[in-house]
């Protein structure tokens, strides 16, 4: 069962890693322009909610629906085409390439989705400027403070306009001050495109910034709408 | 909030009418809490017989209202102690969260259930102050930050006593 006018959502999902159960009965719902946190304890299964719903890792049982479509059923080729297309994802570390600079970094989603040059690096740095992380543009991620790499970082999820954004602990090596500024801007740019956000964080500050939450306890997720 | 030390530390900035003490203190601390007229003038007659402000003048008119303040020598002293104080740290909320807990597994009740749903007031709030400091000048930024910093403080805690319930009914239950 969809939830009613949800964009993305998936049920009853369960995973296990050899005889490690990561997700164990998950659900999960995120309607268009809706910020929906993920939290709970460290190897809850939070993860690998993630990856299932963003079509990278397939649950051993479960369905997944994306815009009406059964995300399970996607061939490979369809399945990354969709992740290409309309997802965007911020990780913790390590996300961007060491090589390429970071204007090129950012533009890089859309060189692979086969936009020309000059107009993906336009874009990417309209990106930054709204990062507020431009005056880095030339430079290489190794160049660059923690805090700035991972502006770049968010700068190049939300360069395709993507339907949803997949964050996983996207302020994990911050301190608070730069924590907040980036869920500030992510947040205002997810809600100006009104895109989705599926947010991984076991920080509550992180997840205030969320409109609602669900937790993840021992692979089984639980919706923390209280009614009083 | 010592309200006496903070009129005093306003009064500090320059005399003032008791009706504008109460407005400036409004404007910069009273942001969902208001001081009412009748606190500002117990507040001021007690400052004034103990000698750390006087009145300056009085408006034609009359009324307490009228009076203008000004600190006093005692007054500047009294405002400096107080300020180079640091505050006792207190666990304000804990004692009360820590009784329900202890009290629902004594008499057998989910008390999983109950810091869930604490867990779900704190975020609640949290969401609010957020959305405060989101739209807000630097001002609301501080004063929600500080909350903010509070109330994960406590839902820390709340975590943490969630994952040590079991543990925690095997010691309060008597055997
Ligand atoms: N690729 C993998 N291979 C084997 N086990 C895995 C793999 N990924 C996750 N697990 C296991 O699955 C469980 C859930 O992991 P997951 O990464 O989803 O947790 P998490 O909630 O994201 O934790 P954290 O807060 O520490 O990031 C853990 O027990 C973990 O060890
Ligand atoms: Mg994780």
């Amino acid at each position: 069962m969809t939830p009613a006018g949800s964009l993305l959502s998936a049920t009853d999902l369960r995973k296990s890693y050899g005889s490690t159960p990561a997700l164990d009965g998950a659900s999960f719902s995120v309607h268009p322009g809706e910020i929906v946190a993920v939290m709970g304890p460290s190897g809850s299964g939070k993860s690998t909610l993630l990856h299932c719903l963003a079509g990278i890792v397939a649950p051993d049982a479960g369905t997944i629906t994306y815009d009406g479509r059964d995300l399970t059923s996607l061939t490979d080729a369809e399945r990354s085409a969709l992740r290409r297309g309309e997802f965007g994802f911020v990780f913790q570390f390590g996300q961007l390439v060491p090589e390429l600079t970071c204007v090129e970094n950012v533009a890089l989603p859309l060189r692979l989705n086969g936009v020309k040059r000059k107009d993906a690096e336009r874009r990417a740095r309209a990106r930054l400027e709204q990062l507020e992380v431009d005056d880095v543009a030339g430079k290489r991620p190794g160049e660059v403070s923690g805090g700035q790499g991972q502006r770049v970082a968010v700068a190049r999820s939300l360069v395709t306009d993507p339907r949803v954004l997949f964050a996983d602990e996207p302020t994990g090596a911050l301190d608070s001050l730069n924590g907040e500024r980036v869920m500030e801007l992510l947040t205002d740019a997810a809600r100006e495109a009104r895109a989705a956000v599926v947010l991984v964080t076991h920080e509550a500050r992180v997840a205030a910034w969320s409109d609602r939450e669900v937790v993840v306890r021992d692979g089984r997720s639980r919706d923390m709408e209280f009614t009083r | 909030m010592s309200i006496g030390h903070t009129l005093l530390g306003l009064l500090e900035a320059g005399p003032r009418h008791g009706y504008d003490l109460k407005r400036t203190f409004d404007e910069t601390f009273g942001h969902d809490k208001p001081l009412h007229y009748g606190q500002v003038y117990s507040t001021m007659s007690r400052l004034l017989k103990n000698g750390l402000v006087e009145v300056d003048g009085v408006e034609s008119g009359g009324g307490p209202e009228r009076k203008r303040y000004a600190i006093t020598e005692a007054g500047v002293t009294d405002v400096q102690r107080w300020l180079a104080t640091p505050e006792k740290p207190e666990p304000y909320l804990q004692s009360t969260l820590y009784t329900k807990v202890v009290l629902a597994l004594l008499t057998h009740r989910d008390a999983a259930e109950i810091l869930d749903a604490q867990r779900a007031e704190h975020l609640r709030m949290m969401r609010m102050l957020t959305d405060r400091k989101r739209k807000g000048d630097l001002a609301d930024q501080l004063i929600c930050d500080h909350a903010l910093f509070h109330l994960e403080a406590d839902l820390r805690w709340l975590e943490l006593t969630a994952a040590r319930l079991d543990r925690l009914a095997r010691e309060v239950r008597p055997a």
